[in-house]
């Protein structure tokens, strides 16, 4: 089920505070999260973010047509290990 | 063959059944487009004078279903857009498999198509002992 519009996009307050911050001050460095439940919104636009997946943080720039998805779908938790033996030609595809 | 909007009809069944041979309309859809064009949709559609086709036709007009070419070309963008930007939807419909979740360790088979088997390649480094 969707969330209620009423309540508008989630966003980490943590996370909102430190965007407002970075567009306040007009500077673009980029900010590390933990956050993947958060929606994007349209002040993310323009900011790169390190992702977590579990592991690494992943760089995500955030473009225009990504508002409205959460920042969790662009950053891949699962990596997949081919089938078959690792043999020189198929590690060099 | 009866023809709406650039697509041929079937003209032996019912015109509710074979309204919805243009890509868009459903059952429902069909129902409401009849309702509003005063038809009965028990008739069998080579049986429909033209003018009463000219009115199914200005119905689904009026509607402003999307339908046809137009739909197929709104529902690539979608795909397009997803895909472009990268997003965890975007890469599933790229690889052809399972977009909402779905297990993929069994069946999923209408998204990966027929099985393809992939058999055990021996590693030829084996021998020499180095992996």
């Amino acid at each position: 089920m969707g969330r209620s519009i009423k309540k508008g996009p989630f966003v980490d307050p943590s996370l909102m505070e430190k965007i407002q911050k970075l567009n306040a001050s007009n500077t673009k460095k980029p900010i590390k999260t933990w956050s993947r439940r958060s929606m994007i919104t349209p002040a993310f636009v323009g900011h790169t973010f390190n992702v977590h997946n579990g592991k690494n943080f992943l760089p995500v720039f955030i473009t225009e047509n990504m508002v409205g998805h959460r920042l969790g779908e662009f950053a891949l938790t699962r990596t997949f290990k081919k089938h078959g033996a690792h043999t020189a030609k198929a590690e060099a595809k | 063959m009866p023809r709406i909007l650039g697509v041929d009809i079937p003209g032996e069944k019912r015109i509710d059944v074979s309204l919805r041979y243009v890509y868009g309309i459903g059952p429902s859809n069909a129902k409401v487009i009849l309702q509003r064009a005063n038809i009965d949709p028990s008739v069998r559609a080579k049986d429909l004078s033209e003018q009463q086709l000219s009115q199914i036709v200005h119905s689904i007009q009026e509607g402003k279903y999307v339908i046809e070419g137009d739909l197929r070309r709104e529902i690539g963008m979608n795909l397009k857009r997803l895909q472009s930007i990268k997003c965890y939807r975007g890469i599933r419909h790229m690889r052809g498999l399972p977009v909402r979740g779905q297990r993929t360790s069994t069946n999923a088979r209408t998204r990966k198509g027929p099985r393809k088997t992939v058999g055990v390649q021996r590693n030829p480094n084996a021998k020499t002992g180095i992996h």
